[in-house]
């Protein structure tokens, strides 16, 4: 036997940032390439999108339905790819074994966490874009400051990933694709997304408008529909969420 | 060889819950292959993957590299390679997206498609992980343990399941890696794979190490072997035994089959021979059977089932 060299060690972690980016690509390819978190993240938000715009189901209130249902759409993806399909793709990842894996590579755990951070961000980008389109095709004319709809995005993606590595950390895989699901269609139904929150009884409309689709898809429709300013009280309960649903997670995650 | 070892583990204990898993165990391995050895829930994983930095001692000392695992996991990490017992892998990542994955994670990554080529996964093409048959999942593990170059890489059962010839594959880049000055430690439940690869074999049972030495040393030291011989039926088996060292035994199993069990060494075969020659009995196959390491294994853990 003669030793060839090619093994001989040369250990060695790469650049942070070049870790880092790799596994965000990793994550978004896989992502992408999942039929299930597709139809999730893109074929449901365009569906309702153009469905309720077009046919006359719910009444939306006065004005274009597109100018309601857009903001609440917008909402509804950032909750699908932050919350639901990040908790399931989270679920998998640890019942497979792949965090276990990925904890024992040159990768930290604060780098995995924020590879997936990037992963979802890039995917909503995708969803925003192709969603503003589409919108735009349906006669849509949006109002309001760029920036307080990118802070009420980033801080909804905040609390929905909070959210959703919490009960991916948590739960079983099968009860996290389960619960996610079920979490998304009530959420869907009861947060303002299509059918707005004053068809509720009104004891309930005061504890729905805390939820974190609520005041995302609230904080979009006064900023988008109405022009308003910064809705404080939508960003106020969206970052309490954030806090509390991050610290659980951190607190509460296992990795195997 | 180094004096630093590789791993040194101290007086190691691990619960879950009520249950022990490991109690107090020691375990010194050095450069080269490292088998540990050990009936199901013996604690193999548990030591394997404390030493790896997933679990947290109850109480003991363990150190990889001279490193604690735990608390200086970040220094560690990029000179270990890990091939888990099962999984690991995206199960929506194609066969060699994971390994060229693993590879960007480490600064002087191995040749991704020479390794590929080298355990035979390249006809995997483009067939997602979770339809990868379970030996060709088990060396994309293998293939992650040491894409990046480690000094020292951890094997956990790493040819459970496989064919003769995915096993072979397995057991010459083990061979090659330790050629080239890779640090291995392997569990296995497979005695002939301990006995071809491991420089140094470790039996634990019940949370303990409880015996440790090359396989020939195993092999040697502690337990008996057997000198069998045929002969006329009826000898005087008395004579034969005062003629033998005090710590032999032997016996007529059968008419005409008798059996030496002891310390057997060339001595003792000429005992038997002459004591044959004295008494006009010519030995008819006479054979002498060294101990297997799976002998010396059912001895020290002993026969019955595991749960």
């Amino acid at each position: 036997m003669t030793a060839t060299g090619t093994y001989a060690p040369k250990p060695g972690a790469a650049p942070l940032t070049r870790m880092i980016a790799a596994q965000a690509a990793l994550e978004t390819k896989m992502l992408l390439r999942n039929g299930e978190q597709l139809l999730l993240t893109v074929v449901i938000p365009t569906l309702l999108l153009v469905l309720f715009s077009t046919v006359d189901i719910v009444d939306t209130g006065a004005g274009e339905a597109v100018d309601f249902l857009a903001p609440g759409i917008l909402a509804l993806a950032v909750m699908s790819t932050a919350f639901t399909g990040q908790a399931i793709a989270t679920g998998f990842e640890r019942r497979y074994g792949v965090l276990k894996r990925l904890a024992s590579s040159p990768l930290p755990r604060w780098g995995l966490m924020t590879a997936k951070t990037l992963s979802v961000l890039v995917t909503e980008v995708l969803q925003v874009v192709l969603l503003t389109v589409i919108a735009f095709a349906l006669g849509w004319s949006p109002h309001g400051n760029p920036f307080a709809v990118l802070l009420l995005l980033v801080l909804g993606t905040a609390a929905f990933s909070g959210l959703g590595l919490l009960m991916a950390g948590t739960l079983k895989a099968e009860a996290t694709l389960a619960a996610a699901n079920l979490v998304f269609l009530l959420l869907l139904v009861g947060g303002g997304v299509i059918v707005p929150l004053d068809k509720f009884p009104s004891g309930a409309q005061d504890l729905l408008g805390l939820l974190p689709i609520s005041a995302l898809s609230d904080g979009l429709r006064d900023v988008l529909q109405q022009g308003a300013g910064m809705p404080w009280a939508d960003l106020g309960i969206l970052a309490v969420w954030a806090v509390v649903g991050l610290a659980a997670a951190g607190r509460f995650f296992r990795w195997e | 060889m180094r004096s630093e070892p590789v791993v040194q583990v101290q007086a190691l204990v691990k619960r879950y819950g009520t249950k022990t898993a490991v109690d107090g165990l020691d375990l010194v391995a050095r450069e080269g292959v490292t088998a540990v050895l050990g009936p199901n829930g013996a604690g193999k994983t548990t030591t394997v993957e404390t030493c790896e930095g997933y679990r947290k001692p109850d109480s003991g000392t363990v150190r990889v590299l001279g490193l604690d695992p735990v608390g200086q996991s970040r220094d560690l990490r990029p000179r270990i390679g890990v091939m888990l017992q099962s999984g690991g892998v995206y199960s929506g990542s194609r066969a060699d997206e994971m390994l060229r994955h693993v590879a960007k994670l480490h600064a002087h990554p191995l040749d991704v498609d020479a390794l590929i080529e080298r355990l035979g996964l390249g006809s995997c093409g483009r067939t997602t992980y979770r339809r990868l048959s379970g030996g060709q999942q088990q060396r994309l593990a293998l293939a992650m343990a040491v894409v990046g170059r480690p000094e020292l890489v951890f094997l956990d059962e790493p040819t459970a399941g496989l064919d003769p010839q995915a096993r072979r594959a397995t057991w010459d880049l083990v061979r090659d890696l330790r050629d080239d000055g890779v640090s291995v430690i392997l569990t296995t439940h497979y005695m002939d794979e301990a006995e071809q690869l491991a420089d140094d074999v470790a039996i634990i049972d019940a949370g303990r190490v409880i015996a440790q030495g090359s396989p020939e040393e195993l092999c040697r030291g502690g337990a008996e072997n057997t000198l069998r011989f045929s002969g006329r039926p009826g000898l005087d088996v008395g004579s034969l035994l005062k003629a033998l060292p005090a710590d032999c035994s032997a016996a007529e199993l059968t008419p005409g089959s008798y059996r030496v069990v002891g310390k057997i060494d060339p001595q003792l075969l000429a005992t038997v021979t002459s004591w044959c020659a004295q008494h006009g009995v010519m030995p008819e196959k006479i054979s002498v059977e060294r101990h297997t390491l799976e002998d010396v294994f059912l001895e020290l853990t002993g026969k019955e089932l595991r749960s």
